[in-house]
C-alpha cells in the first residue's frame, strides 16, 4: 500500500473522495459491527440464563458469610482468644447476644453450617436459645451457660470457630474429597466411617472408563463395516444406530428394565436355554452391572458417528496398496489403517468420557445402590440434604474436569468438526 | 466388503466372526426398542413376556394399556392410576418444547448467520461459549439454574422452562445451521442486493430458502433435546409442568406398569418418524449442493 500512497497521483481514492485505505477499513469495522450484532442475542441470552447462573452456583462452593453475619461479635471475640484453653466471659457475653439477639432465621440457618464442621452444634444453639433468655438475665454468663448445657464448656466445640471465621472457605471442597480442617487450620483426613466421597468419585471414574472402553469395543467394528459397506446396506444399518440415538432416554431405560429384571428377557432366555438354573437368574438391574450396560448401548452412537465419519474418509486402496507391498492383514490394520482412524477414536472417546462422567439419570433410575454416581450426589445435596455448599464444589470439580477434557478435545477434533448428523 | 476369492481359511473365518461381532452389537442396540413393542399389545400387568403372549394367542394382547394412557379408566380389570396425567404430560411437552424450540431457533439463525461472516471477531471464543450447554453435565446446569430462577421467581413457571430448554437447545441450531452455511454461496446475497433487495427482504426471499433444511434439523434437533429432557423438569418444574419425560420418570420410580411401555411405543414410533425426516431432510441438502448421496 505504502508505494500506492506515495506515488505522484496521491493515495488511492474512492468515488466518493475518501482515500480506499480509509473506506475499506471502514466497512470492515461496519461489516464486524453487523456480525456482533447478530450474534449479540443470543450471546446475551446464554450469558444472563447461562453462564452467570452457572458462575453463581460455582461461588457458592467456597461462600462462607452464613456464620459470620449470624455471629458477629463472636468472631471479633474470637481474634483475642489463644484457641488452647475455654474461652474467656468476653467471648461467652458475645455468642451469648448474638444467639439472644440476633435474627432467629439467619442464626438457624447458620447452625445448620456449623453442623456440618461439628455434629451438635445446631442442637446446642437451638436448646440454648430456649433457655437463655429464661434463666440468664444479666453477665456473668459463662457460668450460667455451661451450667445450661456443658458442651459450652467443650472446648473443642470452640475450636471449629477458626474454620467458619473468613467470608471465603475451602471445606466444602475439602468435604467433597473427604478431608475437613482440624482445630488449627491443618487439613486432615476425615474418621473412617464418614469417608463416602472419594470411593464415590473413583466409582464415577472407573465406571466411565469401562462404558467408555465398552463402547470403543462395541463401535469400532460396526463403524468399519458401516463405512465400507456399499451406501445401499449401510444406509439400512445406519438405522439401527440412529435409532435408539433419536428414542427418548427414559423409553431406552424402560426398555432396558424389561430386558434385564430378574424375569426379565435375558434372564428368562438363559433359563429356556438351559444356561442358568431357574433360583440362579443374574441380578442385572439396579447395580452396577445393569448401570455399565445400559450407559453403554445410551452412548454406543456417540461413538460409532465419530469413528464411522473418519474411517468414510480413508480410500480402501491403502489397505490393498499395504497387503500388495506384503504386509500380512494383521500388520496392514496395525500400520495403515488403525493410526489412520485415531482422531475419529480420539473424538468418539472424549465425547462418550465427557457424557458418562456427568451421568445421573441412568444410575439414579437402573443403579441401585452401588450404581450410583458423582451426578447423584449433587443431586441429593441439593434435593434432600440441602447441603448447597457441598454440592457446589462436587459441581466445581466435576466440572473442572470435564473443561480439560473439553479443551482436549478442541485440540484433538476442533469444536468447529462437530457434526450432527 | 464381500471376500475375495483367493482368501484363506483363517481369512475366512475371521471375516465371519468379524461379522458376527457387528451383528451382536447392532442387536443389541436395537433389541430393547422392539422388545417394549410387543410387550405393550399384552393383556397382563406384568413387564415381562408370559406364555399365552409367546404363543401368540389372541387372548393375551389388548389395548387396555393405550386406553389408560389416553385417560379411558373404563376398563374393570385395571388396578393402576388412572388420570389423564399422560394426556397432560404430553400436552405440556407439546407446549414448552414448541415455544422453546421458537425461541432457540431464531435467536440461534441470527448467531449462525453473525458467525459466519467472513470478519467475525472473537469467532472460536463465541462458538466454545455457545456450545457450552452440551458440554456442562445437566445436573449443573439445573442447579444453577435453580438457584437463578429461584431469585427470579421462574421456578415452576412455564417461563422458566421455556428459557431452561431455549438454552439446551441453541447449541443444536447454532452447529447446524453454521454447518449449512459453509455450503451456502454468499454471491447470491450480493447478487440480491444488486437487484435492489435490502438485507432483510433477501434473507428472507434468498438465503432462508437455502439454508431451510439445515434450519429444520436444528430445530428438529432443539425440539427432541427439550422433548426428551427430565433434570430441568425435576429441578425448576412445579406440579403444572409436569412434562412426558418427567411423568416417565415418577412411572418408572413408582409404579411400573405396561401403561409406560404404550407410551414409549409411541415415543419409539415417533422417533422412528423424525429419523426418516431428518435423512430425508440431509439428502436434499446434499441433492442441492450437488452431492449425490449415491
Amino acid at each position: 500500500m505504502a508505494t500506492v500512497e506515495n506515488t505522484a497521483s496521491g493515495p488511492l481514492l474512492t468515488a466518493d473522495g475518501t482515500p480506499l485505505k480509509v473506506s475499506l477499513g471502514r466497512s470492515l469495522r461496519r461489516s464486524k459491527l453487523r456480525g456482533i450484532l447478530l450474534v449479540l442475542p443470543a450471546l446475551l441470552f446464554l450469558i444472563i440464563i447461562f453462564v452467570v447462573p452457572i458462575f453463581n452456583l460455582l461461588s457458592r462452593s467456597v461462600d462462607d458469610t452464613l456464620v459470620n453475619s449470624a455471629l458477629p461479635r463472636t468472631f471479633v471475640a474470637f481474634e483475642s482468644w489463644d484457641r488452647q484453653s475455654l474461652p474467656e466471659e468476653a467471648m461467652f457475653e458475645a455468642i451469648f447476644l448474638d444467639i439472644t439477639t440476633g435474627d432467629k432465621y439467619t442464626v438457624g440457618k447458620a447452625t445448620t453450617r456449623m453442623n456440618y464442621e461439628k455434629p451438635g452444634w445446631r442442637s446446642l444453639i437451638k436448646k440454648s436459645g430456649r433457655k437463655f433468655k429464661k434463666k440468664i438475665k444479666g453477665p456473668p454468663y459463662r457460668d450460667a451457660m455451661i451450667k445450661i448445657d456443658k458442651r459450652w464448656g467443650d472446648v473443642t466445640f470452640w475450636q471449629t470457630l477458626g474454620a467458619m471465621k473468613d467470608p471465603q472457605t475451602l471445606g466444602y471442597f475439602l468435604n467433597a474429597v473427604d478431608r475437613q480442617y482440624d482445630a488449627n487450620k491443618h487439613v486432615v483426613m476425615k474418621e473412617k466411617e464418614r469417608r463416602v466421597y472419594v470411593m464415590l468419585w473413583w466409582r464415577t471414574l472407573l465406571l466411565s472408563l469401562i462404558v467408555t472402553v465398552g463402547c470403543l469395543a462395541m463401535a469400532y467394528p460396526v463403524a468399519h463395516l458401516l463405512a465400507t459397506l456399499p451406501l445401499r446396506y449401510s444406509n439400512l444399518l445406519m438405522i439401527c444406530v440412529l435409532m435408539p440415538f433419536w428414542t427418548s432416554l427414559l423409553v431406552r431405560i424402560v426398555a432396558w428394565m424389561v430386558m434385564l429384571q430378574n424375569n426379565g428377557v435375558v434372564n428368562s432366555t438363559l433359563v429356556w436355554s438351559g444356561i442358568l438354573d431357574d433360583e440362579n437368574r443374574l441380578p442385572m438391574m439396579y447395580n452396577f452391572t445393569g448401570t455399565v450396560i445400559v450407559m453403554i448401548q445410551i452412548l454406543l452412537p456417540f461413538m460409532i458417528l465419530p469413528i464411522y465419519s473418519v474411517m468414510k474418509t480413508i480410500p480402501p486402496s491403502y489397505m490393498r496398496a499395504a497387503q500388495n507391498l506384503g504386509a500380512p492383514p494383521s500388520l496392514a490394520f496395525l500400520k495403515v489403517y488403525l493410526p489412520q482412524t485415531l482422531p475419529g477414536v480420539g473424538a468418539g472417546v472424549i465425547l462418550v468420557f465427557i457424557v458418562a462422567i456427568g451421568y445421573y439419570i441412568t444410575p439414579e433410575l437402573v443403579g441401585g445402590k452401588d450404581g450410583q454416581l458423582i451426578g447423584n450426589m449433587i443431586a441429593y445435596h441439593m434435593q434432600k440434604s440441602l447441603n448447597w455448599g457441598l454440592a457446589a464444589a462436587m459441581g466445581t470439580l466435576l466440572l473442572a474436569a470435564i473443561l480439560l477434557l473439553y479443551w482436549v478435545y478442541d485440540r484433538i477434533v476442533g469444536i468447529d468438526n462437530m457434526r450432527m448428523n | 466388503m464381500a471376500l475375495p476369492a483367493y482368501a484363506t481359511l483363517p481369512q475366512r473365518l475371521w471375516h465371519y466372526t468379524y461379522l458376527a461381532i457387528c451383528a451382536i452389537v447392532l442387536f443389541f442396540l436395537v433389541m430393547p426398542l422392539i422388545a417394549v413393542i410387543p410387550l405393550s399389545f399384552s393383556k397382563s400387568p406384568f413387564l415381562h413376556f408370559t406364555p399365552e403372549l409367546l404363543a401368540l394367542d389372541p387372548d393375551a394382547f389388548s389395548l387396555r394399556w393405550y386406553r389408560i394412557m389416553m385417560g379411558d379408566c373404563s376398563d374393570p380389570g385395571i388396578t393402576t392410576v388412572c388420570s389423564d396425567r399422560w394426556k397432560d404430560g404430553a400436552w405440556n411437552s407439546l407446549r414448552i418444547g414448541l415455544a422453546a424450540t421458537i425461541l432457540a431457533t431464531t435467536l440461534g439463525i441470527l448467531c449462525a448467520l453473525g458467525l459466519s461472516r467472513p470478519h467475525m471477531p472473537f469467532r472460536k471464543g463465541i462458538m466454545a461459549l455457545m456450545i457450552s450447554p452440551l458440554i456442562v453435565p445437566l445436573i449443573i446446569t439445573a442447579s444453577g439454574l435453580f438457584f437463578a430462577f429461584a431469585k427470579w421467581q421462574l421456578v415452576s413457571t412455564f417461563t422458566g422452562m421455556i428459557l431452561a430448554h431455549t438454552v439446551l437447545g441453541l447449541p443444536f441450531v447454532v452447529i447446524t445451521v453454521t454447518a449449512t452455511l459453509v455450503g451456502f454461496d454468499t454471491n447470491l446475497m450480493k447478487a440480491a442486493a444488486s437487484l435492489g433487495g435490502t438485507p432483510v427482504r433477501s434473507f428472507f426471499k434468498v438465503q432462508l430458502p437455502l439454508i431451510t433444511p439445515g434450519v429444520i434439523s436444528g430445530a428438529l434437533f432443539a425440539f427432541i433435546t427439550s422433548f426428551d429432557e427430565v433434570v430441568i423438569v425435576l429441578f425448576i418444574g412445579g406440579q403444572n409442568q409436569i412434562t412426558l419425560p418427567r411423568q416417565m420418570w415418577s412411572g418408572i420410580r413408582q409404579e411400573i406398569s405396561p401403561t409406560i411401555l404404550s407410551v414409549a411405543t409411541i415415543l419409539v414410533i415417533l422417533s422412528i418418524l423424525l429419523l426418516t425426516t431428518v435423512e430425508l431432510l440431509r439428502r436434499r441438502t446434499e441433492r442441492l449442493r450437488g452431492v449425490s448421496p449415491g
